[in-house]
């Protein structure tokens, strides 16, 4: 499968804030979007999965069969700054919850918590945990539901140093079993042979 | 100031929570006895008293209405010393104490205004009017759940202690202003007859048993309250354990070295 | 679906949940009447339906507001927008308003036979109001639905919601209360208006949900 982007632009209150962007991803390629605050990292990220509608330009996916697939928002995780975690219910209650309503599923709630270092934890209420820990649980939702593409806003955000490491290795399997990902990140993620997409910024 | 010491040294020894488990554990199953025992020889005694010659076989319903209509009165009274214990003494136990009371007060006075329906439909031949004195219990009922709502809103349990006090001593000082106001606005409830100036009206026959069915309604208020009051303490423990847990999640790896 | 379903439920349920918070609404709602009414049980009688119905409409819009705003302020939201080709939108806002209506509309529905007590209404007349209640307040989810959903972007949306959703609700209480008055009323039938009310929850349970989602898709940014 290919995620193709063509001549995007996009705005944010009625003023652009990127035009012309263009990419092409196959299987196992990942997008590292750059740039300083401002440059619309997050809102490119929100335009190609269709959270907000392209100013100009369109994003396909090609060589995919469209019944599995039909949008490429269908065949996204989001990762925002939000972690779509509710305090209220428990870790392991979020992460079924999420598994049961985005469906395809992947890895077991327990096999994923495992993954990112929650295991045994899937009993707490989300509000009794740490910040670098909720931030975690919503990598383990990546994990729990079958998505190709991964749009990843500042993942890395609140992770400590074993928890990127451990990040990094689930980004390789992902790109390893043929994913795509994009990311939005200040800090350096350890995504071997990405390709870089620099946003301008304002000027 | 060795006065000031020790009496601070004693006070956090009642509020320390594990102690007050402890004796809690302790008086607990002797305080469910003596409810049991109490309110047993109150209902034989009430079945035994004569019945009213007009009122009938329901005139019985008082036995525990009027307990329950005591309680109701006296659950708020405690709670609004719990309110002053968690604002001013700031004390651990007056909080949960508080929190805990609320429930336990909306039962006993949707009780006692059950209780009294049940009364009143062949007494008045309705179930409900909108007579002062039941008009002032069902605010106070209101006012109950309130408090349960506003004690089960906030996450953070010591912020919903202080604003669940705040209200119960708004409520407090507010009691009898409504009361005052809702016996100008309409009122067909008995005066009182048992606690008034120059004795009671009520007849000794009568007087006996509710006065055993007061006070063993009342053990079973305290039995109630005291078990409440444990599991509030239990709960907030999980809680902790659960916080810790979390952050004990995280040291393993930081100790290897 | 129903995994949403109950998540929303168990979400409104459990403790700091909407649900407590609007059957406690319609009780002071209630108890407040016949202070400024007045004690009469004739007078509560007769306009006891009208006022049970009044009650449950405020309580119900009481909680709307944080349909969406609770997904909204964990992130949760844009991703029930992102699986929609899986679920349709419309469809999760359905499910999302069965779920509320069943946490915070239900209880008031069970309660409303005794506060019918309360108002010295005849047997008759609490069955025929509860029963109308049952069919009629679904419709009110569903149109706050799209309140909810236009509001939901905004910082202060809260007041805003009961402000639109009220005058939309006002057929709901028009044949809402006709109905539970001719239940009583002899000559009046009691079918017709019950029915148009059964049709009227059934017309706004596609409408809401549809205009919500739509309004969602737009809200996002």
């Amino acid at each position: 499968m290919r995620l193709h982007a063509e001549n995007l632009s996009g705005e944010r209150g009625g003023s652009a804030v990127f035009s012309g962007v263009g990419f092409s991803l196959g299987a196992g390629d990942a997008l590292l979007v750059t740039g300083p605050n401002g440059a619309g990292k997050s809102t490119l990220l929100r335009v190609v999965a269709g959270l907000l509608p392209a100013a100009e330009g369109r994003v396909g996916l090609e060589g995919e069969d469209p019944e599995t697939w039909p949008s490429v928002g269908a065949a996204c995780h989001y990762l925002g700054h939000l972690n779509a975690l509710q305090p209220a219910l428990g870790l392991a209650e979020n992460l079924l919850f999420w598994q049961r309503f985005l469906g395809a599923s992947l890895l077991e709630v327990d096999a994923a918590l495992a993954a990112v270092g929650l295991a045994g934890l899937g009993h707490l209420p989300c509000g009794a945990l740490s910040t670098g820990q909720r931030r975690r649980a919503a990598i383990a939702r990546l994990l729990v539901s079958r998505r190709p593409i991964w749009l990843l806003d500042e993942p890395t955000a609140g992770l400590d140093r074993a928890a990127e490491t451990r990040f990094d290795a689930i980004l390789a399997r992902h790109r390893d079993d043929g994913g795509i990902v994009l990311a939005a990140t200040h800090a350096p993620l350890g995504l071997a042979g990405a390709v870089e997409l620099a946003l301008p910024g304002a000027g | 100031m060795s006065q000031t010491s020790a009496s601070t040294h004693s006070l956090s020894d009642l509020a320390n929570p594990t102690r007050f488990l402890a004796v809690a554990d302790r008086l607990v199953p002797w305080l469910a006895g003596a409810a049991a025992v109490l309110l047993a020889a109150g209902l034989l005694l009430a079945f035994r008293a004569p019945a009213d010659y007009q009122q009938g076989i329901t005139v019985r319903i008082m036995y525990i209405h009027v307990p329950f209509a005591w309680l109701a009165m006296l659950c708020y009274t405690l709670m609004a010393v719990a309110a002053v214990g968690t604002l001013v003494w700031r004390h651990p136990l007056a909080d949960v104490a508080l929190k805990t009371a609320a429930p336990v007060g909306a039962v006993f006075t949707a009780l006692a205004l059950v209780t009294g329906s049940i009364w009143g439909k062949p007494m008045w031949g309705t179930w409900w009017v909108w007579d002062a004195r039941l008009t002032s219990v069902f605010i106070l009922f209101i006012m109950y759940l309130g408090i349960v709502a506003l004690t089960r809103a906030l996450e953070d349990p010591g912020r919903a202690a202080r604003a669940a006090a705040v209200m119960t001593l708004v409520g407090f000082v507010n009691i009898p202003i409504i009361k005052f106001s809702v016996d100008w606005w309409n009122t067909l409830h008995q005066p009182a007859s048992v606690f008034r100036l120059g004795g009671p009206t009520i007849h000794p026959s009568l007087l006996w048993p509710l006065g055993v069915m007061a006070l063993g309604f009342t053990v079973l208020f305290l039995t109630l309250h005291l078990m409440a009051m444990r599991n509030e303490i239990w709960r907030r423990r999980v809680a902790a354990m659960q916080r810790i847990e979390a952050r004990r999640a995280e040291r393993p790896e930081a100790v290897v070295p | 679906m129903g995994a949403l379903f109950r998540r929303d439920l168990v979400l409104g349920l459990r403790a700091g949940g909407g649900a407590l918070t609007g059957l406690l609404f319609f009780l002071a709602v209630i108890a407040t009447i016949p202070f400024g009414v007045g004690p009469d049980l004739g007078l509560l009688a007769r306009i006891g339906p009208a006022i049970l119905w009044i009650g449950a409409l405020l309580a119900g819009l009481l909680g709307l507001d944080r349909l969406f705003q609770a997904d909204r302020d964990d992130g949760s939201l844009d991703l029930l927008i992102l699986a929609e080709a899986r679920h349709l939108l419309p469809l999760t806002v359905f499910v999302k308003c069965l779920a509320h209506w069943t946490a915070s509309v239900l209880p008031l529905v069970i309660a409303s036979p005794l506060l019918g007590l309360f108002m010295n209404m005849s047997p008759p007349s609490i069955v025929a109001t509860a029963l109308t209640l049952l069919v009629g307040t679904p419709a009110i989810a569903f149109i706050g639905a799209a309140g909810a959903a236009v509001a939901v972007a905004l910082p202060r949306g809260g007041v805003l919601v009961s402000v639109l959703v009220l005058p939309l609700a006002i057929p709901v209480l028009i044949f809402g209360v006709s109905a539970s008055y001719a239940a009583t009323a002899d000559p009046d039938p009691f079918l017709p208006p019950f029915l148009i009310l059964a049709a009227l929850t059934l017309f706004l349970g596609v409408v809401g949900p549809v205009a919500a989602a739509l309004a969602l898709r737009f809200a996002a940014d």
